[in-house]
């Protein structure tokens, strides 16, 4: 979903060529990021769903613009499955730029000299906030599989608790796409005060029986990977590169349409006439997912991918409300703005329709916009002006009526 | 049935009246403040917005993208949607007026929609261009082709109009699905309500566009 997704730069690389990560290569952004670290001792525990106390915690993440004197401007980001907290600055691991500068920078709907911006890694991640590559303090040793289960509420919990320590009280919104936007909906749910505003994306309020079995099939193949070692690679400094991209490969295609596969390769040949009758990368298409798997290795832990497929999929806000998908909302006063994208097939437009329909029930003051594009589930992150112009109109009005200052130039 | 009586536009401000058309003004001076309302087809939110100002808590329902995008720029809340297919999803009594301006003829199902309307709210405004009007029947009489008027500019093989009604056939309708008719007002070709006392031939003949406040009638 997030991170890498350039699809013109199609460097072919085949999966061979991967370089293997040294241990305190990787451990460096796991357990000492070049983020701002927020330190939760043992008089704060993270009170997980699974019935554990996680502690201690640690909670990576980013800020962008000044908080303003009421700390009325504060806007917290919420990065999906694959997703990190640089949002707008350059990648410590990758050197790629921000994973959402189309919507966050100078002149963008959310430009930080409006806006006080932060967006932290979620618990269980792999970039500097505590998930299962972390040292387990108890042991000295990576956590792995040792790590607790999480769930998406479990993630706001901690950055509601990152929130807290940053002495900010009301957040003028939150916004997020695909598994940001689980977040951004679990936010208004759990903390509706706290919320002004919501920009849910290319989400929904619960996993589909579908997004479960992709999610399963790229958890298989990470543990069919033989350096897996039920997740104990991380005592003997090897990761299971070969079936965390195989994982990569198949989520990359949901993420993706037909049509945006067939406008991008088509069934053209990568650097080559003729196929080889081998087993070779002979389409572009091939290729590309290859590089798609092979970078996304470099700069993901394999154990937090498990994780964090698994807190998707026990997402379910009804559930927590007995089935009651309106019960969830019922007297919330955020402002909703829910977007979908026509050819997102795996958060389609009927789930954020859903969510809709509860927010209507529940009397929610709530927009919605579907935006017509070929470009499926990944649309949020690409270059997509419609959906700009959407969130633009929703985030200035939102802030009118917040009473924060007209953005620079209008 | 009876005529019931016309509402004059007091209660607006000189700008008000400058700012916003006339048969907005008549809707929203049909609801009352402090009332939930829904506008159903709300184009680029002008009704909305009006209602709003005069402490109406305002919901939209829009078919356009770009509608819905003015209407958030509007600080409105506004859902892309279709009348036909997604007020079933409303729940009962969800609000005080729902409103359907100038989206009647439409709709692929109007019966069903006007059902709708005074299911999710308690009381239903409809506006809708009048077929009677007799630009409308001249132009089909002596010139023997489909009537274009300022008001429905369309061909009528590019419209979104595909059920047109006179005020005649919508006074039946009401009273087929048992609907009670609280206010009736017929617009002149200006906006002006035309006289109460007319026959309903007169506000037929005369009328460009008809306005109802409806509400349940005992049948339902």
């Amino acid at each position: 979903m997030a991170g890498v997704r350039d699809m013109t730069g199609l460097t072919p690389k085949s999966t061979s060529s991967l370089r293997t990560i040294a241990p305190e290569e990787r451990s460096h952004e796991v357990d000492h990021p070049s983020s701002l670290v927020a330190q939760f001792g043992a008089d704060k525990p993270l009170k997980l769903d699974c019935g554990v106390d996680l502690s201690p915690f640690q909670i990576a993440y980013q800020t962008y613009g000044e908080l303003n004197a009421d700390k009325s401007n504060a806007v917290l980001i919420c990065h999906a499955l694959t997703g990190d907290q640089h949002v707008a600055n350059r990648h410590p691991v990758t050197g790629k730029p921000g994973w959402w500068e189309t919507l966050v920078g100078k002149g963008r709907p959310l430009d930080p000299s409006r806006y006080f911006i932060v967006c932290s890694n979620v618990i269980g991640g792999c970039m500097g906030s505590t998930g299962p590559a972390s040292l387990n303090p108890a042991t000295g040793k990576v956590w792995g599989l040792d790590f607790p289960i999480i769930t998406i509420p479990d993630m706001v919990r901690a950055q509601a608790m990152l929130i807290d320590h940053l002495g900010i009280d009301t957040l003028f919104a939150v916004v997020g796409g695909s598994m940001g936007g689980m977040q951004a909906l679990q936010w208004t749910v759990a903390y509706p005060q706290r919320v002004f505003a919501t920009l849910a994306i290319a989400c929904a309020t619960r996993h589909s029986a579908q997004n479960i079995a992709f999610h399963e099939l790229g958890r298989q193949a990470v543990m069919a990977d033989p350096d897996w070692d039920h997740g104990r690679y991380g005592d003997k400094g090897v990761h299971p590169h070969r079936g965390l991209a195989v994982a990569r490969m198949a989520a990359h295609i949901t993420y993706l349409s037909d049509a945006a596969l067939h406008r991008k390769f088509g069934r053209r040949m990568q650097d080559r006439e003729l196929p080889t009758f081998s087993f070779d990368a002979d389409f572009q298409v091939e290729s590309y997912l290859r590089y798609q798997g092979s970078s996304f290795v470099e700069r993901f832990d394999a154990n937090s991918y498990l994780y964090l497929t698994r807190a998707m999929d026990y997402f379910d806000i009804a559930a927590d409300h007995d089935g009651v998908l309106a019960a969830a909302f019922r007297g919330i006063k955020t402002r909703f703005c829910v977007v979908s994208f026509t050819s997102d097939w795996l958060f389609p437009t009927s789930e954020s329709r859903a969510l809709v329909h509860a927010l209507n029930a529940s009397s929610a003051r709530v927009s919605f916009a579907e935006i017509e594009t070929d470009k499926g589930h990944d649309a949020f992150l690409l270059d997509v002006p419609e959906f700009f112009d959407i969130a633009s109109a929703f985030l200035d009005s939102a802030g009118k009526a917040r009473g924060l200052k007209v953005a620079n130039g209008g | 049935m009876s005529l019931q009586g016309v509402l004059p536009l007091n209660g607006f401000s000189g700008g008000e009246v400058l700012a916003y058309r006339p048969d907005h003004l008549l809707v929203a001076g049909m609801v009352e403040r402090g009332s939930k309302v829904l506008d159903i087809g709300c184009g680029d939110g002008d009704l909305l917005q009006l209602l709003e100002s005069r402490g109406i808590d305002g919901r939209g329902i829009e078919l356009s993208r770009e509608g819905v995008n003015h209407c958030v720029a509007k600080g409105l809340a506004v859902v892309q949607g279709d009348a036909d297919t997604d007020l079933v999803d409303y729940p009962d009594d969800a609000f005080d007026y729902v409103i359907l301006s100038q989206t009647l003829q439409a709709t692929r199902r109007p019966k069903a929609v006007l059902e709708n309307l005074l299911r999710i709210g308690r009381r239903a405004i409809v506006t809708f261009p009048n077929f009677g009007f007799w630009r409308l029947r001249l132009q089909l009489l002596v010139g023997g082709h489909m009537p274009r008027t300022d008001n429905l500019p369309f061909t009528w093989y590019d419209t979104p109009n595909i059920h047109f009604c006179t005020i005649k056939d919508f006074v039946q309708l009401c009273d087929e699905i048992g609907v009670k008719m609280e206010r009736a007002v017929a617009l002149d070709s200006y906006g002006r309500p035309l006289r109460v006392a007319m026959p309903w031939w007169f506000w037929n003949m005369f009328g460009e566009q008809g306005v109802f406040l409806l509400s349940r009638g005992e049948r339902r």
